[in-house]
């Protein structure tokens, strides 16, 4: 163990990278930056893979490092700590390699899009963000996991932004950074809870507290559990917070792929899964998680069905698959629901990835109305893409099947509302292979839509934007292997046991079933791949092989119910009135009266009150120094009078 | 010698003199006039330190009287020189026509 890197330096090579690109960057050109930019990334990664080698083949025991105290105010005590355990290594794997071929995607994405500025700040930004989802990830306690939490958001808002001319790009990003912030507030009330409740926010100690004495905090945790879940939430874009993430699109492509898509938005189930000990204390809690995750991942795949612009229908189906994550959670299968953050993450970058080349060579179209039979000219984007969308519908045996399936099977063998919360994400799952399969056929098959010049402009994009997509493309098929479930034998599951030591349930707290029987199993499975299939075959009929007319003449049909899903049920309208409106009007009632009117008119009235009183008083000035002299006498008998009278 | 005089005496005529400044240096209009009123005020208040120093004892009081002299011939010089200044200026020295500096 002497020998090996020490965690604070993961984060911190991504965080030299950002000073060197945000200082340097612009005055060494485009070459130097990429040097840095992708360089910090790959070194991150090799030294994360440092220390996950050792780890996942050792005794997977968890390792905390102190760096330094950070500050110590009455009992509260912070310390910089970083922390390796089974939880945060499964993150570290995929975060810094993703990560990595995100970065060098960029390199051909952001080639023409960027002057030399605008390319180091790009790509300074991305390794901020890195370096802020380190530390998130790895850190030891509530409030250094704040820290990373707060800076992702930052990059966030940052990368939206990034096209900060644009009045779109401009607003999404103040837009995901102010419903953040709704989040994050519940985050620290959460805090604030835990504190006050375990007098610490040590995650070792926090959670020792709670699987020790669970019946004393009982209460408590309710609502601390209820607060964090606010912040999971607004982080993870779950209903009602999810409002920000479609509008995120405007960032470039990468940005989506590993921020909106891969990391960062997981970070809430991260979260989530890391306090499981202290939602397992909270059975109501809970059931709404499970309850918000499912109504979110059917809500936002309705949407889906509806969109035209190929990003977003990647955004409204990253919430779906998210709500998917929460409600493994929900259901107590905290290791399926980091699985399936596992698996998504790859399938979910080379979706993005594929639609950025896609649009690469659409000249920055991405109406999928333009596109079609792009499957000839593009080959490597089509049969990554392909396999990622198969691997997002659930075909056996690409990843996302894997993960589903376990999340399926455990909301399927929970109590209570159980096969209710089952049938919804089975539901679901047909929806997902319903619509990708929609994109890639409009996108893929069929005749060229789009105009003359984009239909010659349309190229297979360069070697450093098609390597991570055959990566991430490989990544998407065999990714789910190591989750197999146990009909395939006993240790076909492999990512299980190995989050087990975190998961670990609490002592008088054990799940109330005992594992389904194979036959069951096997029918489940049997079950949500009939149905995900025929999402799939009724998309390509419909779509690829019609041309779309059962689809245009069902919408026309139904003019309203179309026009109410094609607008996203109009939450953003709802939002605008419920909330803005009242705030915009509130902010200038406050400006108009209460500034305006009260604070400044009690300054003019007291300027007002001098000058006043000034008119009158310099009356006695008369200029005439018999006046003034006269003046002194009398106040001179005045003194005497009292001076004599005081004896 | 003053000190044969009792000094209610002294007393009385400095305080007379310190009157008849004060009535002067109000009443007159002519610059000139009321510095000679201010004059006559400030030698009242001489009389009245020889007086007293007188009663006590002391030097001190003459000490004083000394400095008030001095300090008298000074302010006449300046005094004298402002008035100069003034009439080149505004051709009078009756101090009710000079009011410029009002409100």
């Amino acid at each position: 163990m002497t020998s090996s890197l020490p965690l604070w330096v993961l984060p911190a090579i991504p965080l030299a990278g950002f000073a060197i690109n945000a200082l340097l960057g612009t005055r060494f050109g485009k070459s130097f930056v990429t040097a840095v930019g992708v360089g910090a990334a790959g070194l991150a990664t090799l030294a994360a893979y440092s220390r996950l080698v050792p780890f996942v083949a050792g005794s997977h025991a968890t390792v905390v490092e102190t760096v330094t105290n950070w500050m110590t105010v009455g009992t509260l005590s912070i310390d910089i700590s970083f922390r390796l355990d089974p939880l945060s290594a499964l993150m570290l794997a995929f975060v810094t390699f993703v990560a990595f071929l995100i970065h060098v995607y960029a390199i051909g994405y952001m080639h023409h899009e960027a002057t030399d500025a605008g390319y180091a700040r790009f790509f300074a930004y991305l390794n901020l963000f890195l370096f802020a989802m380190l530390t998130l990830v790895l850190a030891e306690s509530f409030l250094l996991m704040f820290v990373g939490w707060e800076g992702v958001g930052l990059c966030s808002y940052l990368l939206i932004g990034y096209y900060f001319d644009l009045e779109d790009a401009a607003a999404a990003g103040r837009k995901a950074f102010v419903v953040n912030r709704i989040g994050d507030y519940g985050f620290l009330l959460g805090m604030f809870g835990i504190f006050a409740a375990f007098g610490s926010l040590n995650y070792t100690e926090v959670f020792r507290k709670a699987a020790e004495q669970p019946a004393q905090f009982g209460p408590a945790l309710s609502v601390i559990c209820l607060c964090l879940f606010i912040g999971a939430m607004g982080k993870s874009a779950q209903v009602p917070l999810y409002v920000w993430l479609p509008d995120a699109m405007a960032g470039p492509t990468p940005v989506s792929a590993l921020i909106h898509a891969a990391t960062m938005v997981t970070a809430g189930v991260y979260m989530v899964a890391r306090c499981n000990v202290l939602f397992r204390l909270a059975p109501e809690v809970m059931l709404f998680v499970a309850g918000i995750g499912c109504f979110t991942a059917l809500f936002a795949g309705t949407i889906a069905i509806a969109q035209n612009d190929l990003k977003k229908v990647l955004a409204y189906s990253t919430i779906s698959q998210l709500g998917y994550m929460f409600l493994a959670c929900g259901v107590g299968a905290f290791a399926v629901g980091m699985f399936h953050v596992m698996t998504h993450a790859c399938f979910k970058a080379c979706l993005f990835l594929g639609a950025g080349s896609v649009m690469h060579a659409m000249s920055g179209d991405l109406d999928v109305r333009h596109m079609g039979g792009l499957k000839a000219k593009m080959p490597i984007t089509y049969w990554t893409f392909l396999a990622a969308t198969l691997a997002i519908a659930g075909i056996p045996p690409f990843a996302g099947f894997f993960s589903k399936d376990a999340i399926l099977s455990s909301s399927f063998e929970a109590p209570g509302l159980g096969r209710l919360l089952w049938f919804v994400g089975l539901f679901t799952a047909g929806l997902t292979a319903f619509y990708m399969f929609r994109i890639v056929s409009l996108t893929f098959f069929g005749e060229f839509r789009g105009t003359k010049e984009q239909a010659h402009h349309v190229h297979e994009s360069p070697s450093s934007m098609t390597f991570p997509l055959v990566v991430l493309g490989l990544l998407s098929v065999v990714a789910g292997w190591i989750g197999l479930p146990a009909v395939f034998g006993e240790h076909a599951n492999v990512i299980g046991p190995f989050l087990a030591p975190i998961i670990a349930p609490i002592a008088g707290h054990e799940a109330a079933h005992e594992a389904l029987p194979h036959a069951t199993e096997w029918l489940l499975m049997a079950v949500s791949v009939a149905v995900a299939a025929s999402g799939l075959y009724l998309a390509y009929a419909w779509y690829a092989k019609q041309g779309g007319r059962t689809p245009a003449r069902l919408a026309a049909s139904y003019p309203g119910v179309y026009a109410l899903v094609a607008d996203k049920y109009r939450i953003d309208e709802l939002y605008d009135v419920l909330f803005v409106r009242p705030l915009a009007w509130l902010a200038r009632t406050l400006w108009k009266v209460v500034d305006v009117l009260i604070i400044d008119g009690l300054l003019n009235a007291a300027a007002f009150l001098v000058e006043l009183t000034g008119d009158f008083l310099r009356f006695l000035q008369t200029g005439n120094v018999r006046n003034y002299a006269l003046t002194f006498f009398l106040g001179l008998i005045a003194l005497l009078i009292f001076v004599v009278g005081a004896m | 010698m003053i000190g044969s005089i009792p000094l209610f005496d002294v007393l009385l005529v400095s305080g007379a003199l310190f009157s008849i400044g004060i009535a002067g240096a109000l009443l007159r209009r002519n610059a000139i006039q009321i510095f000679l009123s201010i004059e006559l005020m400030m030698n009242a208040a001489n009389l009245a330190l020889l007086g007293y120093g007188a009663a006590l004892g002391t030097h001190q009081g003459q000490v004083i009287v000394f400095f008030v002299i001095a300090i008298a011939a000074a302010e006449a010089s300046v005094g004298l020189a402002i008035f100069v200044a003034l009439f080149r200026h505004t051709e009078t020295i009756d101090v009710n026509k000079i009011n410029l500096l009002k409100w």
